[in-house]
């Protein structure tokens, strides 16, 4: 078992690295993205500004911190 | 060969060739330091390793139907992208150091130095070293030739621009003898980062059931969007670490020293 979560958290690091809001924000435009894609409202306009917007965020903690 | 699997080819070519170059730069400190033959053996063990992970998940992962597939895969090479490009960016506008590959290699061939113990034979430091080396720096080559290969239901499309990008790095190393500093690695990350970013976003979205204007074409506005977004942020970076920089040089001292402030 404890095998399974350190694999499990190398996966996760690997991935996401040291920045999980970037991570839940990707996930986050994904799940609003399908939510208006199955409610038939044009849903493509959602990933550009949400990953721009994920990008200058991460970019600014990193200068910041 | 269609855009798309263009775009595949050069993306996982660029990313495997940045990585070639540092994995390059280690196996070569350990192998003029120490023992060239079990440096040697470490990279064909991390080779045969890193074929292995590929052979046994790329199934696995083209068999997903192909809307789960293209959001999963999507949305974790958007995110992994992102990784990349923050980096690259931040390298760009200098809040990073760029990687130093006559650094690393001096570095690295002073550890191989300091470990001692070197015999006649197989030499473990510099398998071991060579392997992790090779290994850990081929995961992410691994992981972008299984995310992109298998959406793109051309796992041997990516498979072989990885494999020219090692012979080119590889060609190289042994034309020059010594690390390849002047590779522009930090441009090549940054494509790379615009081209993972991009495309987990195009991906991500359609496997979202969001239908891009102008379908398959739409991938070129957003690779051009991705691309002009990242140069801004280097520049609105740079600016605002230099007026940083000027207004913190230029600041007068803390209140206790100015003595009308503090009276």
């Amino acid at each position: 078992m404890r095998r399974v979560s350190a694999l499990l958290a190398g996966v996760w690091e690997f991935v996401a690295g040291d920045d999980w809001r970037t991570a839940l924000g990707v996930v986050v435009a994904l799940a609003v993205t399908a939510l208006l894609a199955d409610a038939t409202i044009a849903a493509w306009w959602v990933m550009p500004p949400a990953v721009i917007a994920l990008l200058a965020l991460s970019i600014r903690r990193a200068v910041r911190g | 060969m269609s855009g798309a699997e263009i775009g595949l080819a050069v993306s996982v070519f660029l990313a495997c060739a940045v990585e070639a170059v540092e994995a390059l730069t280690i196996v070569l400190a350990v192998g003029t330091t120490r023992s060239w033959s079990s440096a040697l053996w470490g990279v064909g063990a991390a080779a045969v390793t890193l074929a292995a992970i590929v052979l046994a998940l790329g199934p696995a992962l083209t068999s997903l139907p192909i809307d789960a597939l293209r959001v999963l895969v999507g949305g974790v090479l958007l995110i992994f992208g992102l990784q990349w490009l923050r980096k690259a960016i931040l390298r760009a506008a200098g809040v990073k150091a760029s990687h130093d590959e006559l650094q690393t290699y001096a570095e690295e061939a002073e550890a191989a130095r300091a470990a001692g113990g070197l015999q006649q034979g197989f030499d473990g430091y510099s398998f071991t070293i060579s392997f992790k080396g090779v290994l850990l720096e081929g995961l992410e080559v691994a992981f972008i030739v299984l995310t992109f290969g298998s959406n793109q239901h051309h796992i041997d499309v990516a498979a072989a621009a990885a494999g020219l990008a090692v012979l080119v790095v590889l060609g190289a190393g042994v034309a020059v003898r010594a690390p390849l500093s002047r590779v522009p690695e930090n441009v090549m990350k940054f494509a790379v980062g615009v081209m993972l970013s991009s495309f987990g976003m195009f991906w991500g979205a359609e496997g979202a059931g969001a239908h891009w204007p102008a379908g398959d074409g739409a991938l070129a506005a957003i690779i051009a969007l991705m691309l002009l977004s990242s140069l801004v942020m280097v520049r609105v970076v740079r600016v605002s670490v230099g007026r940083a920089a000027v207004a913190s040089a230029g600041a007068p001292e803390p209140a206790a020293a100015d003595p009308v402030r503090s009276a």
